[in-house]
């Protein structure tokens, strides 16, 4: 019984200086993942979010650039497969004044589990916005007529021409379009 | 001999570019409103095969290109589901047609979408186009697409192509419920108001 006891009290005092030292180490670990969050969010991609009205102007501009917007989201395997293209065209024609927007269709619960992540991981250079407005009915036919809803889907523009493509593009195929605009 | 190999890999990329428009323009815009839908024999996920014609009493069919691994048609799934337990005892019962092929999209297989089907408890079929042979008739683009059939005199008649409501986020905040609204002019014989909407979707995997 004493020993019992007596191991009793030693057993408490391991389990007290343990969780002292926990303690501890937790205040320092909160420290440190602060300092993290603290990065994060310095290199975090501000990310713009519009519902269509305020996005329109994007397919409008009138300037001496063509731009390639193309309509995407994390969670649609053939975006994620041709977005690469729209990434070197936006190096490749740099001195062509082509400008390339991503217009995320992410769902909004997704921008900081799915969308940022996938911006920061795979450091995309081109223009990320994500465009957040549910009624697709209404705002679908002012990108193009053509466009059933169907992702991916790309608008090429300058302010002599434009064209709407429903469906995916490998670099050869989206260069050849690009270059219709130059 | 370089030269040649050249020469020949020129005319072949030409001969493939021009393939590709040729097959481009050729590509069936699928129904219109109006138009006469096909009848299918389509798997469903207990085995047995679906043909429109096996509903005798239907006066329609509301049928969904739908699949499991879409945002947009996961985010439908329990309003599809309410669909069919409004209107399948008026007659227009769901038919889902699962268009992607499922050995690019895994997620689609036969396995996964009874799966889902039991997960969720569809009470509707959910049929899988194997060899994708009617999802290009209809012209579906993407998943969700709805089109509603009428059981006509002369068959079963395209009356209304698109989305399911004007709002996938948030059932809550839906304003018109575009297939409620189209079944309910037909079950009253009247005109539907919106025959055709569009709504954002997952491009169908061939």
């Amino acid at each position: 019984m004493y020993t019992f006891m007596f191991m009793n009290l030693r057993v408490l005092f391991i389990v007290f200086i343990l969780l002292v030292s926990c303690k501890q180490e937790n205040k320092t670990k909160e420290v440190s993942s602060n300092l993290v969050k603290e990065n994060v969010v310095v290199e975090k991609p501000d990310l713009e979010i519009y519902n269509f009205n305020e996005f329109e102007k994007f397919l409008h501009l009138q300037d001496d650039k063509t731009y390639v917007v193309n309509f995407w989201a994390t969670w649609c395997a053939p975006c994620i497969k041709e977005l690469p293209h729209f990434e070197e065209i936006k190096e490749a024609y740099k001195s062509e004044n082509v400008e390339v927007l991503l217009v995320s269709l992410d769902f909004p619960k997704q921008y900081e589990k799915k969308l940022i992540p996938f911006i920061v991981k795979h450091k995309i250079q081109s223009k990320v916005v994500a465009l957040d407005d549910p009624d697709s009915n209404a705002w679908i036919p002012k990108v193009s007529e053509a466009w059933s809803g169907a992702l991916p889907a790309t608008v090429i523009y300058n302010k002599d021409r434009r064209a709407f493509y429903e469906r995916s593009f490998s670099y050869e195929e989206l260069k050849t379009e690009v270059d219709k605009f130059l | 001999m370089k030269k040649s190999i050249k020469i020949v890999s020129a005319l072949a990329i030409v001969l493939l570019i021009s393939a590709f428009t040729l097959n481009k323009t050729n590509i069936n815009p699928g129904y219109q409103i109006g138009d006469i839908a096909t009848d299918f024999s389509l798997k469903n996920i207990d085995g047995n095969m679906v043909s429109l014609k096996d509903y005798k009493e239907a006066k329609g069919y509301i049928v969904i290109f739908t699949c499991n691994t879409c945002p947009y048609a996961v985010a439908y799934e329990d309003r599809v589901e309410a669909l069919n337990k409004k209107y399948a005892n008026q007659g227009y019962p769901v038919i889902a047609i699962m268009p992607n092929n499922p050995d690019v999209q895994p997620g689609d297989r036969l396995e996964a979408m009874q799966a889902r089907a039991k997960a969720k408890g569809f009470t509707f079929p959910y049929l899988m186009d194997r060899g994708q042979k009617i999802y290009p008739q209809y012209g579906a683009t993407k998943t969700p697409h709805v089109y509603i059939l009428e059981k006509t005199k002369k068959g079963n008649e395209v009356k209304y192509i698109g989305a399911i409501d004007d709002n996938y986020q948030d059932e809550a905040s839906v304003s018109k419920k575009y297939v409620e609204n189209a079944v309910d002019a037909l079950l009253q014989g009247k005109e539907i108001e919106e025959k055709e909407t569009r709504a954002i979707g997952c491009s169908i995997k061939v």
